[in-house]
């Protein structure tokens, strides 16, 4: 079982910088056709200083941690019980191309069911901008499937 | 381009209009590794797939993320979306066609802005439900 000591835990922050040719990337592999995520003049048109970050690309960027796997150590996770159970995002501000953005990640909870057959990590991320605003809040739910008797 | 929407112009039981994908190609998750920078390889590579005792490779839950997001985008501009999450409720395979779908179920206010509450859910060719979520975007 996880160590339910670690609820509240912060990791250190870092810092990813959004650069326009992998929204591009990204909007291609996600089947985006509205130019606004492609095309610097037509975003700009549209009263955006550059190409927008689109709603789930954040959760891209959380993965350019130093370690992606910091979390899943501390806590002891094997990577190959896991399964990415939810995910949200609560939007306070746009992010563009040119941005630099921190992430700071924080253990919000751990919580199990069926008698620890499933375990829950409930990992909280806040996201900020090179000025200190705060763009959004990222929601990652991971789920443990134990096996019987571990 | 998605426009404003205002609180008197949207019904409870309005359907935003869908985003539908072609089959879901080996191609599409190779450019979904490279572009979102997931490179595990349970997406891409049959063989890790099979040694891992599954018949193939498994499409990315944060793809079809991504795709339902089109709906709540072509529907309004980005900068209206407040809240958005889901929850993974079964694995997306090669092959399927899916569908993304959302519908307006509340209109309220969050400290004084007019907003809406939708459902949104992806399915495949047959009915099979993926993920289901919600989201909240601002009105004017």
């Amino acid at each position: 079982m996880i160590d339910k000591k670690f609820i509240g835990y912060t990791m250190p922050s870092f810092s990813a910088t959004v650069e326009p040719g992998r929204l591009r990337f990204f909007a291609k592999a996600t089947g985006q056709t509205d130019p606004v995520y492609s095309d610097v003049a037509v975003a700009q048109a549209q009263g955006h200083p550059h190409l927008p970050v689109p709603p789930t690309f954040l959760f891209c960027l959380e993965m350019e941690a130093p370690d992606p796997a910091a979390i899943r150590n501390l806590l002891g996770m094997d990577y190959r019980t896991l399964l990415h159970g939810e995910q949200g995002f609560t939007y306070y501000g746009m992010a563009y191309a040119g941005d630099t953005l921190t992430f700071t990640q924080r253990i919000a909870d751990i919580y199990d069911k069926r008698d620890g057959a499933l375990e829950f990590v409930e990992r909280k991320t806040l996201v900020t901008n090179q000025r200190n605003e705060r763009i959004a809040e990222l929601r990652c739910v991971t789920v443990i499937r134990n096996s019987k008797g571990a | 381009m998605a426009v404003a929407l205002t609180f008197d112009s949207v019904q409870v039981g309005d359907a935003l209009p869908p985003f539908q994908t072609p089959p879901i190609s080996r191609l599409n998750l190779a450019l979904y590794c490279g572009a979102s920078g997931d490179h595990n390889p349970i997406h891409v590579d049959t063989d890790f797939a099979h040694a891992a005792g599954m018949p193939d490779v498994i499409a990315h839950g944060m793809l079809s993320m991504a795709w339902l997001a089109h709906v709540l985008t072509q529907w309004v501009p980005q900068t209206a979306l407040r809240q958005y999450s889901v929850r993974f409720a079964a694995m997306t395979q090669v092959g399927e066609r899916i569908t993304c779908s959302g519908e307006v179920v509340e209109k309220l206010h969050i400290d004084g802005q007019p907003c809406a509450r939708i459902t949104l859910s992806t399915v495949n060719q047959d009915g099979q439900v993926k993920l289901t979520g919600e989201a909240v975007v601002a009105l004017s």
